[in-house]
């Protein structure tokens, strides 16, 4: 399997859009902190880009290579090879180069200008979303016939995590705002892994005292000890749930 | 060593492979035949495991085709059409599937490599390669681990003459190894000299399996296609296709004569 991964790994990095990755995030994060003299707000503007920016990278990335690895696959499918040895290398791959770009341009940075609780979990929200999305990704390629609609999904996706779930969450407080929704609202962030990374780094940060009660009970909740794991169970969840459902779709696959 | 039982597969509404039960054996040279579309393809990638039938079950040497993909060691296989990571170099796609298969030394068989003289091409990247290389590479490929099963779905489409005889030669010499070789090919005349059994396909069904002396004996005629021809015509099956080669070979004779 490490021997595929390499292959894999191989061709992704003669393709070069990795290292343009890895150049973008290093000079978005490098003139962040350069630019603002206090610390915690390059971070919180840092934060902004990574959670609009990794997933979208890490999906729209992820495609385009499985489409373009389709020969190969093919190639190994008549090879000694199961599909699950098959796709979990694509995956390993995949995930190996997007996360080294994203600990090359985002973590040297944060950890030379911010080495401190933030910025740690600023870069475990960043590692989790990239392989959350590498694994829906995986998921919507799989599933897709064509690469058209396959980036045209995972860009739905995208549009869906990113900016309509957003949208949904605060129609829904506005229309119950006279019932108490704080439970709730925890419940429905861990159903969207970008909220999640948000509120989680959001807490670590002092701007949580402005978001009033909703925030102290977030706080309480996000800053203990369970809801750190519970953070870490959620994303896992997000990261393996996807990778299965691709994983069982491309065993019964014709391909 | 390979079974195929009652194996159904369906496209959406096209039925590609109706109730197809067969048995191959080591030794035999198999001339898999049929119109385009006739479902042969699936047929072989149904036993290499690519496509799922909807139904029955394919043994290789006794073990049922479930997941392990551990057959597909002594299978080599060549596609109709070759397809290969575009930023690849030929050389490393050798490497890339020795380095894989982790096969010893002495196991591997390069004379099609040399003889199709393949090491001149190494530093070029597959992308780069003609229709007609890039089957001499899938040749070489198939033949590069010396298995005991050999499916070449068209091995010589697109092969020059020269090549083609090269190919020809190496399957025939493989022949003798008592291997299991299925071929698909549409140009009947190169099947003459290697098969020994026939199997004649047509919208999904097998329409029958014979052994080539029996096709012979039974049909009065030497060549292969010829033999087919009558085949169709005495059990009255739809013979359009075969019909209308002869057609056409006829027409051009013809010209050739009047000229």
């Amino acid at each position: 399997m490490l021997k595929l991964s390499k292959y894999v790994l191989y061709d992704i990095v003669r393709s070069k859009v990795v290292l343009a990755y890895t150049a973008f995030l290093f000079l978005v994060s490098l003139s962040l902190f350069n630019m603002e003299e206090n610390s915690s707000k390059a971070m919180l503007s840092l934060l902004n880009i990574i959670l609009i920016v990794v997933p979208l990278i890490s999906m729209i990335f992820t495609t385009i290579h499985y489409y373009n690895s389709y020969e190969f696959i093919e190639l190994m499918l008549s090879q000694p090879m199961s599909r699950r040895k098959i796709l979990l290398s694509e995956y390993g791959g995949v995930a190996l180069s997007l996360l080294s770009s994203f600990f090359i341009g985002v973590g040297i940075p944060v950890l030379l200008y911010s080495p401190d609780s933030v910025g740690f979990s600023l870069l475990f929200t960043g590692v989790c979303l990239t392989l959350v999305f590498t694994s829906l990704a995986f998921l919507t390629s799989v599933k897709a016939r064509d690469k058209a609609r396959g980036i045209g999904f995972a860009l739905l996706l995208w549009f869906y995590f990113a900016l309509i779930y957003d949208g949904l969450i605060l129609l829904i407080l506005f229309n119950f705002s006279d019932y108490p929704l704080e439970k709730a609202t925890l419940i429905l962030s861990a159903l969207n892994p970008i909220d999640l990374g948000r509120i989680s780094i959001m807490l670590k940060m002092d701007v949580s005292a402005l978001m009033g009660y909703t925030g102290a009970l977030y706080k309480d909740f996000f800053g203990s000890g369970s809801g750190m794991l519970f953070t870490a169970g959620i994303m896992l969840l997000w990261i393996i749930v996807p990778l299965w459902w691709a994983l069982r779709v491309f065993k019964k696959k014709d391909l | 060593m390979i079974r195929v039982e009652h194996i159904t597969k369906k496209f959406r509404k096209l039925l590609a492979l109706n109730d197809i039960n067969v048995q191959f054996e080591k030794g035999q040279v198999i001339s898999l035949i049929g119109p385009n579309g006739s479902g042969k393809t699936t047929l072989i990638k149904s036993i290499l495991g690519m496509v799922k039938p909807n139904s029955g079950k394919i043994f290789f040497n006794d073990e049922l085709i479930n997941g392990d993909p551990s057959y597909r060691s002594q299978i080599g296989y060549m596609p109709q059409i070759g397809r290969y990571p575009d930023n690849m170099k030929v050389g490393q796609l050798f490497k890339m599937l020795r380095n894989i298969r982790n096969v010893p030394e002495d196991k591997i068989d390069e004379e099609l490599i040399e003889k199709f003289d393949l090491k001149k091409i190494f530093d070029k990247p597959m992308r780069t390669l003609s229709g007609g290389t890039r089957q001499k590479v899938s040749a070489a490929l198939a033949f590069l681990f010396d298995p005991d099963v050999l499916i070449l779905d068209e091995p010589t489409a697109g092969l020059d003459p020269l090549s083609s005889e090269i190919l020809k030669e190496k399957i025939l010499k493989e022949k003798s190894k008592d291997k299991l070789i299925l071929i698909t090919s549409h140009i009947l005349s190169d099947l003459d000299e290697l098969t020994t059994h026939i199997m004649y396909m047509q919208e999904g069904k097998l329409e029958f399996f014979k052994v080539i002396e029996q096709l012979r004996e039974e049909t009065g005629e030497l060549k292969l296609g010829k033999a087919i021809a009558r085949i169709m015509k005495g059990e009255k099956f739809n013979n359009e296709w075969i019909d209308r080669i002869f057609d056409i070979k006829d027409e051009k004779n013809s010209s050739f004569r009047r000229e």
